[in-house]
């Protein structure tokens, strides 16, 4: 049985950067992924990284921004730690070798960002995520023999002890489909977010939301999973990114009449207002009949001067010429908003531990919360790698002061026994999984997006339990052991399914709107009844509510406009 | 919406055949990807269709494979223009790849043949036996090249392109504590190399490089434009001993041949051969001249004989890479005479081919200067690249078509198309 201290399950920015530190303490580190760590989706961050590190700015002004980004719903002791730690983190990045841009003193440069009263956001062209990635996979190859890579290993469940701590997982090797027991002190989930859930989305196809519904189905709390964030820039029916970069840089948004219509949501900091807000305003617009014929509105770079763009803008360049036959540097893009972020996830307190011992959460898989209702542009990789490191560091902790139990065989055998039932299905007994999850990805981007109301949720949430039953029987074609894509496909469905649920429910319950949460019912912000988290935790009949305090440090909720 | 056939080179390890050519029919808007069209069929007719995928906008690097005989990203190739690109090359008669027209013979096992697979429509252009017809192509899809197949379009990447990657030590080593702020450096060092961090690692140009088909322990383009990522990188401080380290491994900067291969498969415009070069040239300006493949004196001869003759004198290249100028020949090296020994195989088997049977392609020195003015216009090109030393970036410069009028690229870049033309024979001869 492979045995570590820490055993890290997802290789983005927060998994690598929580192997990391953890190896600094000294502890035998793993790292599990299903796809080899560069793939993560953490390369599609493009426009950047936030942090105060300039002269005249200030922690507490990007903490404010991303509070008042948050529609107040973050948790201020979080986000506070966050803004605080933010400065070393880019310089420790800086140092390993990430290649920032410089400004013309040959410092590091910084470019301006949605929500953000002040430049702070430092970056890598429009490559920011994959620099940060890839140089920290270099990190992980320079520390090979402290960390240990189980590259294209898929963890299909968390494994507990008798006294309810977490002390593995169970895994299945890609490659030859054998399947494995882990033993570890600390479990860590670094598997991203559940933009797959939606139809189109921003999000690679491996964002399927595996270790929220682990983590849901081990018992643990999940936190504001109705927080959903739509980017507004994104190409129409692809879902491609356009960075926010781009209107860093300066680009507007125009109507079909050509007019700059953030001056009507957003006067003061028109395209640069946070991302809920600019999505509303767009699909506003487009509702209106003040979009384009293919229910989009227009983003033009035109403005930007053209060695800008190609220094800090070259990525979406590519993109315009190869996804939508545009070249940006001459025309405007059409767009519109498009899932892209889990603002909700699992449940952690600032060192990432989860309600359950020994289970810890970092990334966009988890909930600690500083995105709150809404998460402002380069705030994620930022949490990535904040509580990434403080998440490593305090597993690696425990583990140097706990035992550490051996996971039961039954665990295993009981993920065996539900795999060898999926193959076992006839093809033709029930509905193709492909077609279960294209039902689930269209329901939920026409009822559970930008705008919502009880109606619209209630259908989804409806359809998404008629889809849980119809997963029960759905069968798959690849029988075999090597590289069956198929079969992981079909487990991952279950895992959409259980995000999408919790995301109905959580956003049914919400009676107000905050955030990304626009209730068309509830037009208003209620802090009376709703400045409060919605917890979710796995009963008999799906997901039982409760709720939390958000934690006010020093800003009152106030009135949010920009 | 427009129907496509995809004919997809498949291996399934588990049953025990070898691989075989199957073709799927797949509707989409031609604007969408030769992946999204693999995707359907995967979704709709075999889900036991295996390939590698995540991000679906070039940016994860999964995808590389080869369509119509290209190495290339899936997802950013649209499948419209695939087609047409499948169509023009049957209609000029470019054989496909690997035999797809025939039965597909592999190695470790029998062939299958071709098996199409109707979603239960019929497609106009096909004829009965699901070929395609002469205005319908199909778009042909292999895995990567210079990599083993583990299934369908899934390579092993370990074992070739990762084990590359770390033989160049790719991470940072820079020496002594780290300033208390950020390292301070022009801010032109970053945005040069950018464009090697701009890898994706998705192996497209491993996949296409003919040096690599030839000498499989070349560390290869990928490896060598991350090793660019250092070099170039002004807070490494062990760039001497990395240039020295590539130049001397035999399988390092000078085992590349200038096809450009790896950047037309480049998806990213990392340009990895370029990166080669810089590497060469910085390697030069360290003063490691003394590479066991003479690939630096090679280079310093072949620049020079162009500059005096316009065309390549291939006796003089020979000579002048093993043992150059005068005291080069005066004081011959043990290796240079090694070499030299070494070379004359080669040189015995072109002219038994033809190839060099007259006196001034045997005798160095011999070969003809351009008639007329021709070797001042060549001289000219020379002082021109020398004014314009302009690096050719895409995070400085943008890509080709943003160019107004094309500016020769990197200093040696004259020189360099025209050894490309002659590379293989080069390679060879020298």
């Amino acid at each position: 049985m492979p045995t570590h201290d820490v055993l890290v399950i997802g290789a983005g920015l927060a998994g690598q950067r929580a192997a990391l530190a953890a190896a600094e303490e000294g502890v035998s580190v793993g790292i599990v992924s299903k796809v080899h760590p560069v793939r993560s989706h953490s390369n599609a961050a493009q426009g950047g990284i936030n942090a105060a590190l300039n002269p005249g700015d200030s922690w507490e002004s990007h903490a404010f921004d991303t509070i008042k980004g948050s529609d107040y719903l973050s948790d201020q002791d979080a986000v506070e730690i966050m803004c605080r730690e933010a400065p070393e983190e880019i310089l420790h990045l800086e140092h390993l070798g990430v290649t920032f841009h410089r400004n013309e003193e040959g410092k590091l440069g910084t470019r301006a960002f949605g929500g953000a009263s002040a430049a702070r956001t430092y970056y890598v062209a429009d490559i920011t995520g994959q620099a940060i990635m890839h140089v920290l996979y270099e990190q992980l190859m320079k520390y090979s023999e402290q960390v240990a890579r189980y590259e294209e290993w898929f963890c299909t469940a968390l494994a507990l002890d008798e006294q309810g701590e977490c002390c593995g997982v169970v895994t299945r090797n890609i490659a030859d489909g054998s399947m494995e027991l882990f033993q570890a002190k600390s479990v860590i989930l670094a598997n991203g977010g559940n933009g797959q859930v939606w139809k189109p989305t921003t999000n690679a196809l491996i964002c399927t939301g595996d270790g929220i519904a682990q983590a849901y189905r081990a018992g643990a709390k999940l936190m504001d999973m109705e927080m959903i964030q739509y980017h507004p820039t994104t190409l129409a029916g692809k879902g491609f990114l356009i960075t926010e970069g781009a209107r860093g840089e300066g680009a507007h948004l125009l109507n079909k009449n050509g007019e700059r219509f953030m001056e009507r949501y957003a006067p003061n900091k028109m395209e640069l207002a946070s991302r809920d807000v600019v999505s509303r305003a767009e699909q506003t617009e487009i509702n209106e009949g003040r979009g384009f014929d293919d229910g989009t509105v227009a983003l033009d770079i035109t403005v930007v001067p053209k060695k800008r763009v190609h220094e800090a803008l070259r990525e979406i360049v590519l993109v315009g010429k190869d996804f939508a036959g545009v070249d940006i540097t001459k025309e405007p893009i059409h767009i519109k908003p498009g899932n892209h972020y889990t603002m909700g996830g699992v449940k952690t307190d600032v060192d990432g531990r989860t309600d359950i011992p020994g289970l810890y959460a970092a990334g966009e898989v988890a909930c600690v919360s500083v995105h709150g209702g809404n998460r402002l542009g380069a705030n994620s990789l930022l949490d990535t790698l904040i509580f990434g490191r403080r998440s490593g560091a305090d597993a690696a902790a425990r583990a140097k002061r706990t035992e550490g139990s051996r996971p039961s065989k039954a665990v295993l055998e009981a993920e065996q026994a539900t795999i060898d039932a999926i193959s076992a299905r006839e093809k033709g007994s029930g509905r193709r999984v492909s077609e279960i999850k294209f039902d689930l990805g269209t329901v939920m981007d026409a009822k559970v997006a930008v705008f919502r109301d009880e109606a619209g949720i209630t259908e989804a949430l409806e359809k998404v339990r008629q889809l849980k039953e119809e997963a029960k029987s759905a069968y798959i074609d690849d029988k075999g052991s090597v590289f069956n894509q198929d079969l992981l496909g079909a487990i991952e469905l279950g895992y959409m399914l259980d995000n999408a649920e919790c995301t109905c429910v959580g956003a049914l319950e919400r009676k107000e709107s905050r955030g990304a949460q626009y209730r068309t019912d509830f037009p208003e912000r209620n802090d009376e009844e709703w400045l409060k988290h919605i917890d979710l935790q796995l009963n008999d009949d799906g997901p039982e509510i409760s709720y939390s305090e958000v934690t006010i440090t020093q800003w009152e909720p106030e009135v949010r406009s920009y | 919406m427009a129907e496509y056939t995809l004919k997809v080179r498949r291996y399934q390890p588990e049953s025990g055949e070898g691989a075989y050519w199957e073709e799927f029919k797949v509707e989409l808007d031609p604007s969408l990807s030769v992946l999204d069209g693999l995707l359907q069929a995967k979704d709709r007719d075999d889900g036991s269709l295996s390939v590698r995928c995540s991000c679906r906008a070039a940016i994860c690097g999964s995808c590389g494979m080869k369509v119509n005989g290209s190495s290339t990203l899936g997802c950013k190739t649209q499948i419209g223009e695939a087609h047409e690109q499948a169509n023009r090359r049957k209609k000029e008669g470019v054989p496909p790849p690997m035999g797809a027209d025939e039965e597909y013979k592999p190695a470790n096992g029998e062939a299958r043949g071709t098996r199409t697979r109707e979603p239960g429509r019929e497609i106009a252009g096909h004829d009965e036996r699901g070929q395609a017809g002469a205005e319908d192509a199909p778009i042909i899809i292999e895995p990567m090249g210079n990599m083993p197949v583990i299934k369908d379009l899934i390579t092993d990447m370990e074992s070739t392109h990762w084990t590359k990657i770390r033989r160049v030590t790719p991470w940072l080593l820079p020496h002594g504590e780290a300033p208390e702020r950020e390292y301070v450096v022009e801010p032109e060092s970053m945005i040069d190399i950018t464009q090697s961090m701009a890898c994706i690692q998705c192996g497209a140009c491993v996949s296409s490089c003919l040096s690599m088909e030839a000498d499989p322990d070349f560390i290869g383009p990928a490896a060598l434009a991350k090793a660019y990522r250092f070099v170039g990188d002004p807070r490494d401080a062990e760039t001497k001993e990395r240039l020295h380290d590539l130049a001397h491994d035999p399988h390092g900067i000078y085992d590349c041949t200038h096809c450009f291969s790896c950047i037309d498969a480049c998806p990213k415009g990392v340009a990895p051969m370029d990166q080669i070069m810089r590497l060469r040239r910085k390697a030069g300006e360290e003063g490691i001249d003394d590479d066991p493949n003479n690939g630096h004196s090679h280079e310093e001869a072949f620049v020079k004989i162009i500059e005096k003759k316009g065309t390549l004198d291939e006796a003089l290249l020979v000579q002048e890479s093993y043992a150059p100028g005068v005291k080069g020949k005066l004081k011959p090296s043990m290796g240079a005479i090694k070499g030299l020994i070494e070379s004359l195989p080669t040189v015995l088997r072109a002219i038994k081919t033809g190839k060099a049977r007259s006196a001034h392609k045997v005798i160095p020195g011999l070969h003809p200067k351009l008639p007329g003015g021709a070797q001042d216009e060549v001289k000219a090109i020379y002082k021109h690249a020398e004014e314009h030393r302009e690096e050719f970036n895409i995070y400085i410069a943008g890509e080709d078509e943003d160019f107004v009028e094309p500016e020769p690229d990197e200093p040696t870049d004259e020189t360099l198309a025209a050894e490309a033309a002659a590379a293989a024979d080069t390679k060879e001869e020298s």
